[in-house]
């Protein structure tokens, strides 16, 4: 038997989530004693490093129609080699690929779907897998009843265990419907370090004062090599783009350092950000609630702090 | 045109989460319940948005027990025409799909519109299980959709990006942030509300593929260590060999 990967790209180039959806089954085939597929859809370079985590078999499937993301063939490319290789796990990571295509594939096959593990399952017995639920504030195990289970794992949750192997790839061209879903047109981010990738983080909050004032924000995250984000009311008032909004209702992520500058900590704020590793808290007030969550903290003003903290990463040279 | 939105029911972003019976169900006591904000916001409220420039109709749907009915009425009070609750408590989300699939199929619509998640399970599973039980398109995590006659524009967050698409009625799509704004009831909807129809529909038994086997709260953190601020450096210093993460 097989446990096969969905292994998802975004501009033609392995996503970093797939690798760590990758070696999450790798990792999961030890107990299991699978073998590991991983399945490409679609153009992409460097195909072959799949097998660094864990993939012993790659399986590359092309479509003209898979220039575009299209969740509903996706998943029938998925279906098919689950079904040509016996395959009763499947892995995605939850990331916006895997929570387009996993529930299509879970409805089709008629699979029980656990969203956003943590954890590798317990397949002790029965197959649960822990999940964060109520945005962080607690986990839950679920149990998956069907014969064919899949799971979408929370980017940045487990380590990447590597292993070196040496894939075989597979070429399959499939014959698919024509999509419903006619896209026109694509406008992909600039950023080179999206949001939810990122290791290190720095956001900052209204405590800012006004949109001006980024500019050490942005010299930190640099020297840190870590990307920006902000409070929601700060987005709200156009200060940031709207994709840096983290919170509740905006993205949560969960890199290992989370620095916060200037930012009350609302259980809201906290929701999108509280499964960070780390959180280094940086505010005026000694009674801001944030300061309840953080590891590290340092009641002062962000403009007298975050200036020095600029000079001593340099000094440090970390980005390098 | 007409519209379903989906909706589910979620604790206050506020509520202190706590659990009973051996951390097996979730504890209610005192919980003030909102309608899921993803589904209130930019689904509901989008949907209303078309209905109001086009005509037609917009239908709520839940599926849940009667202590639902407040926050279903909340949604009539907002300004959907009718609504239905299936009579069945869901404890898994392709069990609750389908139960919305039977319903929508008997029905008809040109489009269903869900939040992107729940911001208690969050799973992100229905809309598109729904859109394959239905065989319709479904399009995930979308921050904008206008429509021309039967032909919808869409924008939606992809893995990287945006990406701006057409499709044709009927389809499913799951709602994120930039679709509208929130709207507030007012008191004449409030009234108006008591006197809309909230049908109740008995549930077709399905298995259930997954169960929720238990909860756990997450280990409390340990104190704040508090730095000074004239030495941002100890700050990095710990970063790098306390924490080990810089
Ligand atoms: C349903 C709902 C959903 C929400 N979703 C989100 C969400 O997704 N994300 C989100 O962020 N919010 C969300 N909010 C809003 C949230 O409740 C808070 O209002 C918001 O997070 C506060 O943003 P803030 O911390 O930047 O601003 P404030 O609360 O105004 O805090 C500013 C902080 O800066 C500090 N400060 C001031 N000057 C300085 C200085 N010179 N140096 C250092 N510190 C300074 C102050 O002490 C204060 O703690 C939501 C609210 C609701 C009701
Ligand atoms: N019990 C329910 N009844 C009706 N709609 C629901 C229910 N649960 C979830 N939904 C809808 O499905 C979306 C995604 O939910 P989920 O897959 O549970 O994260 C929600 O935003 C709602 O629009």
């Amino acid at each position: 038997m097989s446990i096969l990967v969905y292994a998802n790209t975004a501009n033609n180039k392995i996503h970093k989530s797939a690798y760590e959806a990758v070696s999450y089954g790798a990792q999961l085939a030890e107990k299991t004693g699978d073998s590991v597929s991983a399945i490409v859809v679609g153009n992409a370079e460097n195909i072959d490093s799949l097998g660094q985590y864990g993939a012993d078999k790659i399986i590359h499937v092309t479509n003209d129609q898979f220039n575009d993301f299209q969740p509903s063939l996706i998943a029938e490319a998925i279906h098919k080699s689950a079904d040509a290789n016996n395959s009763s796990i499947i892995i995605f990571s939850h990331d916006l690929s895997g929570k387009a295509v996993a529930p299509i594939l879970a409805a089709r096959m008629n699979a029980g779907l656990v969203t956003g593990a943590v954890e590798l399952p317990n397949t002790d017995g029965d197959f649960t897998v822990k999940k964060a639920v109520f945005s962080g504030k607690a986990y839950a195990h679920v149990k998956v009843n069907t014969n064919t289970k899949i799971v979408s794992v929370t980017p940045n949750a487990l380590e990447k265990k590597e292993y070196n192997k040496t894939a075989t790839v597979e070429n399959v061209a499939v014959e698919l419907p024509t999509s419903r879903l006619k896209v026109l047109s694509q406008k992909m981010e600039s950023t080179e370090l999206p949001l939810t990738e990122a290791d290190i983080v720095v956001s900052a909050g209204r405590g800012l004062k006004g949109p001006e004032n980024w500019g050490m924000i942005e010299e930190l995250a640099k020297e840190l090599g870590a990307a920006t984000a902000c409070s929601r009311p700060v987005s709200d008032m156009d200060w940031r783009p709207h994709h840096e909004h983290v919170g509740q209702t905006g993205v949560a992520i969960r890199p290992n350092l989370y620095i916060a500058v200037g930012i009350s900590g609302a259980i809201q704020h906290l929701a999108g950000v509280n499964q960070s590793k780390v959180i280094v808290v940086i505010n005026t007030d000694a009674d801001a609630p944030f300061f309840k969550s953080a590891d590290y903290g340092i009641v002062g003003d962000a403009f007298e702090v975050v200036p020095k903290l600029v000079e001593a990463a340099r000094a440090m040279n970390l980005s390098n | 045109m007409k519209i379903l939105v989906c909706i589910s029911k979620a604790p206050d972003t506020t509520s202190k989460i706590a659990f009973t019976d051996n951390n097996t169900a979730f504890d209610t006591n005192g919980v003030q319940f909102i309608i899921n904000p993803y589904d209130e916001w930019y689904a509901l409220v989008r949907g209303l948005e078309l209905k109001e420039a086009n005509g037609g109709s917009v239908t709520v749907i839940n599926v849940g027990g009667a202590e639902n009915d407040p926050t279903i009425r909340k949604s009539l009070a907002i300004g959907a025409d009718d609504a239905v609750r299936i009579n069945t408590n869901p404890t898994d989300a392709l069990n609750a799909a389908k139960q919305i699939a039977e319903y929508a199929k008997e029905n008809g619509f040109d489009m269903i519109l869900c939040g992107k998640e729940t911001i208690d399970y969050n799973g992100s599973q229905i809309g598109g299980m729904l859109a394959a039980l239905l065989d319709q398109p479904f399009v995930s995590n979308a921050s904008k959709l206008d429509m021309a006659g039967n032909t919808a524009t869409i924008e939606r967050d992809i893995q990287g990006g945006k990406e701006i698409l057409e499709v044709e009625t009927p389809f499913v799509l799951s709602a994120a942030k930039g679709m509208s704004e929130a709207r507030i009831p007012n008191m004449r909807g409030i009234m108006a509300a008591r006197s809309k129809p909230l049908k109740v529909v008995e549930p077709t038994a399905f298995d259930n593929a997954t169960e929720i086997a238990s909860y756990e709260l997450p280990a409390a953190k340990g104190a704040c260590k508090m730095l000074s601020a004239d030495n941002p450096a100890e700050l990095l210093d710990l970063l790098r060999n306390e924490a080990k993460i810089i």
